[in-house]
């Protein structure tokens, strides 16, 4: 797909970094605030989109991409499943997502055992599932006008 | 009690769309309405007059927070209605495709 | 033991995500590895069927009820949940097996392995969780995966049945979660076993639980009705099913439609709902109706799969009008006998239709892969060149038709025996009508399919039998439909069906076994 102008451009290279700082900050935070995962997944998204909005890219490198995303997309849901099996096993083979860590103190960014790695874990996945839908559907689009 | 009603009236709207309109991409508008008008519900039903967001943080122990299972249940449903819009517009883009129009009333090779 | 009931969700999603990461460097790796945990589950389910009784229950994460509350997410394995996972493991497995020929005519064949599983892992996700919401949850999953698939193709058809079913299908999910806000509105509890001890023990204190109660029924049964293709709802199955590749033809009208339809209905409303009259008639009345519509509107058709689909619907009616017999014997207090035994019709027919419907799908599938047609009028004569999969259709019909010794003439003579005995005549006349109805239209399939002629148009294409993968699983599900006859034996009933019947007949029971109290 083709770019935008470089006014657009140039305020996404400034407002980008700042967007996908702001979907980490969420995800970090996910136990101790509103949001998590999920939420910040899709603000992290948000950023690469606008990118490719505002920047363009040429058709191979889009599947290129996808490709990526989609491994990323997979490696992080396994990632969540090794967790809840890695509770399985710690717990003896009881509890399946039993929460194995040290649960820390109330309030402090490392705490609630692994519930900030399961956020991050989501938030990859998020970030990559949304991307992934983005790109298919320009993919598409790329391909219709050929 | 009215606004409950009103939810369920937002719930119709996108049912009178899904079946009155004929342009797939109005279909798969109607069919999100109906979706938020449901996740409004759930969230009116968590509410708890004067409640906080429902984290508990140092200091606030004890406050009074509304309750989370529907929050936890409304993200559940954001994401699979996520999922669902997401197949419907690219099942959408091929149907264009291949019948060139978004029309329902001539995507009608299926009958019988 | 308990600890293994995660595994039968476990298993097929952790192999659809390492299917899509290795499948992209290992050659023909979702090939392998799918019909391998698909055995594996088959195993798992006959261990639990042999080795376990009563209800096991699971905690994900571990979190002990508070007081008597329920905190964490149940799942449970009762003889219900073993019977429809018993039918999911087994169809799925040989409709797998017999994709690894049918799908190299498609380009993207590493995805139908991985949506395949999803599909798995959401059905037994269904079938296993005793928790509402999270029944919504996978059955979601198991949705999403079959619009996908049926639209696999991306042919013209293929997508606008996908488009229909996506369309239906979502409305029915959006009423099913809006009566899960309603139920969790006057509860104020997910569990399905909390949930009928608050709507059992004090319905009384709750002053407008009747009208609500009503309420939410309507919704459920319109929401999961239109999953499980129920008249009314039942437009969007002949296009669906039709359309979709055959191997999973096979599967939504052999297993889907009964794991995320069929099952959640008797579920919620024998264990979960106090049983009424008025809701036991209504299911029944449905039943009924969508076996006689089903039954005359397959009689006009030419295309095969559609024909299959219309007759998924009429058998669909048998099971509904023989589970809802035994609601309203059970309703109106009558004989606990009567009730059993139509159950037990109703579900036998539900094991069975599985197995027939599944090898009649996969049989047109083999005509389709051979000859690239489903119309019948341009067919005739192919039980010439494809001896195996006329042999198998001709089983599959003589099953489903309801003639002895086959399966399918138990299961319907014991929904009639039930129906008389429990006085509705009306009832057991029509299905015996329809029973006619059925041979009457599967006479018309083998006629003009197989036979009416010597096939010398087909031999001098040099079409040739299907290959082998295909071939094992019709015969296997075809030698499946005269063993499974031997469940009218009681010894062999009492190990597969008496524990799911028996779970349905102690209806209030089964708050009490998960709760414990």
């Amino acid at each position: 797909m083709k770019g935008m102008t470089f006014i657009v451009k140039k305020i996404t290279q400034i407002i980008c970094p700042i967007i996908f700082m702001f979907g980490l900050y969420i995800i970090v935070h996910g136990h101790l605030s509103p949001g998590g995962g999920f939420a910040g997944g899709v603000i992290m998204a948000g950023a690469f989109i606008l990118q490719i909005l505002a920047n363009g890219k040429i058709l191979p490198k889009l599947r290129k991409e996808e490709e990526g995303l989609e491994f990323m997309e997979s490696a992080a849901i396994l990632g969540f499943l090794i967790l809840a099996g890695l509770g399985l096993l710690i717990s003896g083979g009881v509890v399946f997502f039993a929460n194995f860590l040290d649960k820390g103190e109330l309030g402090k960014l490392i705490s609630g055992g692994f519930i900030p790695i399961e956020n991050i874990v989501i938030g990859a996945e998020v970030c990559a599932a949304i991307a992934t839908i983005f790109i298919a559907m320009v993919v598409y689009k790329d391909e219709e006008k050929k | 009690m009215i606004i409950y009603l009103l939810c369920f009236i937002l719930f119709l709207v996108g049912l009178y769309g899904v079946i009155s309109k004929r342009n797939l991409i109005k279909i798969i508008i109607s069919i999100a309405i109906m979706e938020y008008s449901i996740n409004l519900f759930f969230i009116l039903i968590g509410y708890v007059e004067g409640g906080t967001a429902p984290i508990i943080t140092k200091g606030f122990e004890n406050a009074k927070f509304v309750d989370p299972l529907p929050q936890a249940m409304i993200l559940t449903s954001i994401v699979i209605g996520l999922a669902t819009t997401a197949l419907l517009l690219a099942v959408a883009i091929r149907i264009y495709q291949k019948y060139g129009t978004f029309d329902i009333n001539k995507i009608k090779d299926l009958k019988g | 033991m308990n600890s293994l009931i995660p595994l039968f969700i476990i298993i097929p999603l952790g192999s659809a995500f390492v299917m899509v990461i290795l499948g992209r460097f290992i050659k023909n790796f979702n090939k392998f590895i799918t019909p391998i945990f698909m055995l594996s589950l088959v195993y798992l389910t006959f261990h639990f069927i042999i080795n376990s009784e009563g209800s096991l229950i699971y905690l994900v994460g571990g979190h002990e009820p508070v007081g008597d509350v329920p905190i964490a997410i149940y799942l449970v394995m009762d003889g219900l949940t073993k019977l429809i996972l018993l039918v999911i493991s087994l169809v799925g497995f040989l409709a797998i097996f017999y994709s690894l020929s049918y799908t190299k005519q498609y380009t993207a064949e590493r995805k139908f392995y991985v949506l395949f599983s999803l599909m798995i892992a959401g059905m037994n996700g269904v079938v296993i969780s005793g928790d509402i919401f999270n029944i919504f949850v996978f059955l979601e999953i198991a949705a999403l995966s079959s619009y996908a698939l049926i639209a696999f193709g991306v042919e013209k058809h293929q997508l606008e049945a996908s488009f229909k079913y996506q369309v239906l299908g979502g409305v029915a999910s959006l009423v099913i979660l809006f009566a899960i806000g309603f139920i969790y509105w006057n509860t104020g509890t997910l569990n399905i076993a909390d949930i009928s001890r608050q709507l059992n023990v004090n319905s009384n204190s709750l002053a407008s639980v009747g009208v609500f109660l009503k309420f939410i029924s309507v919704l459920l049964i319109a929401g999961f009705g239109l999953k499980a293709a129920i008249f009314p709802f039942h437009s969007w199955l002949p296009d669906a099913h039709s359309s979709a590749p055959s191997p999973i033809s096979a599967m939504l009208s052999g297993v889907l439609i009964k794991a995320v339809g069929i099952y959640v209905i008797i579920r919620l409303f024998f264990n979960m709902f106090p049983l009424s009259y008025e809701l036991s008639m209504t299911i029944t009345v449905l039943g009924t109706i969508s076996m006689i519509i089903g039954g005359l509107l397959a009689i006009g058709q030419w295309d095969i799969k559609r024909m299959l689909a219309y007759s998924s619907i009429s058998q669909i009616g048998y099971i509904v009008l023989g589970l809802g017999i035994g609601m309203l014997v059970l309703a109106t207090g009558g004989d606990k006998a009567v009730a059993a035994l139509s159950i037990t019709g109703g579900l036998f027919h539900l094991l069975n239709h599985s197995i027939f419907k599944g090898l009649l799908f996969l049989s047109a599938g083999a005509v389709e892969y051979r000859t690239g047609t489903r119309d019948m009028r341009k067919m005739g004569g192919l039980s010439e060149v494809l001896p195996i999969t006329s042999r198998t259709s001709l089983i599959g019909s003589l099953a489903i038709s309801g003639i002895p010794p086959f399966n399918g003439f138990f299961s319907k003579l014991i929904i009639i025996i039930a129906a008389i005995q429990a006085q509705y005549y009306v009832l057991a006349f029509l299905a015996v009508i329809v029973s006619v109805i059925t041979i009457a239209y599967f006479m018309k399939l083998q006629k003009y399919t197989f036979y009416n002629n010597d096939g010398s148009k087909w031999k001098d294409k040099k079409i040739k039998e299907v290959p082998f993968s295909m071939s094992f699983s019709m015969i296997l599900l075809s030698i499946l439909c005269v063993i499974l006859s031997l469940l009218v034996i009681p010894e062999v009933r009492s190990v597969f069906l008496q524990p799911a019947v028996d779970v349905l007949i102690n209806a209030t029971d089964y708050s009490t076994n998960i709760l414990g109290i």
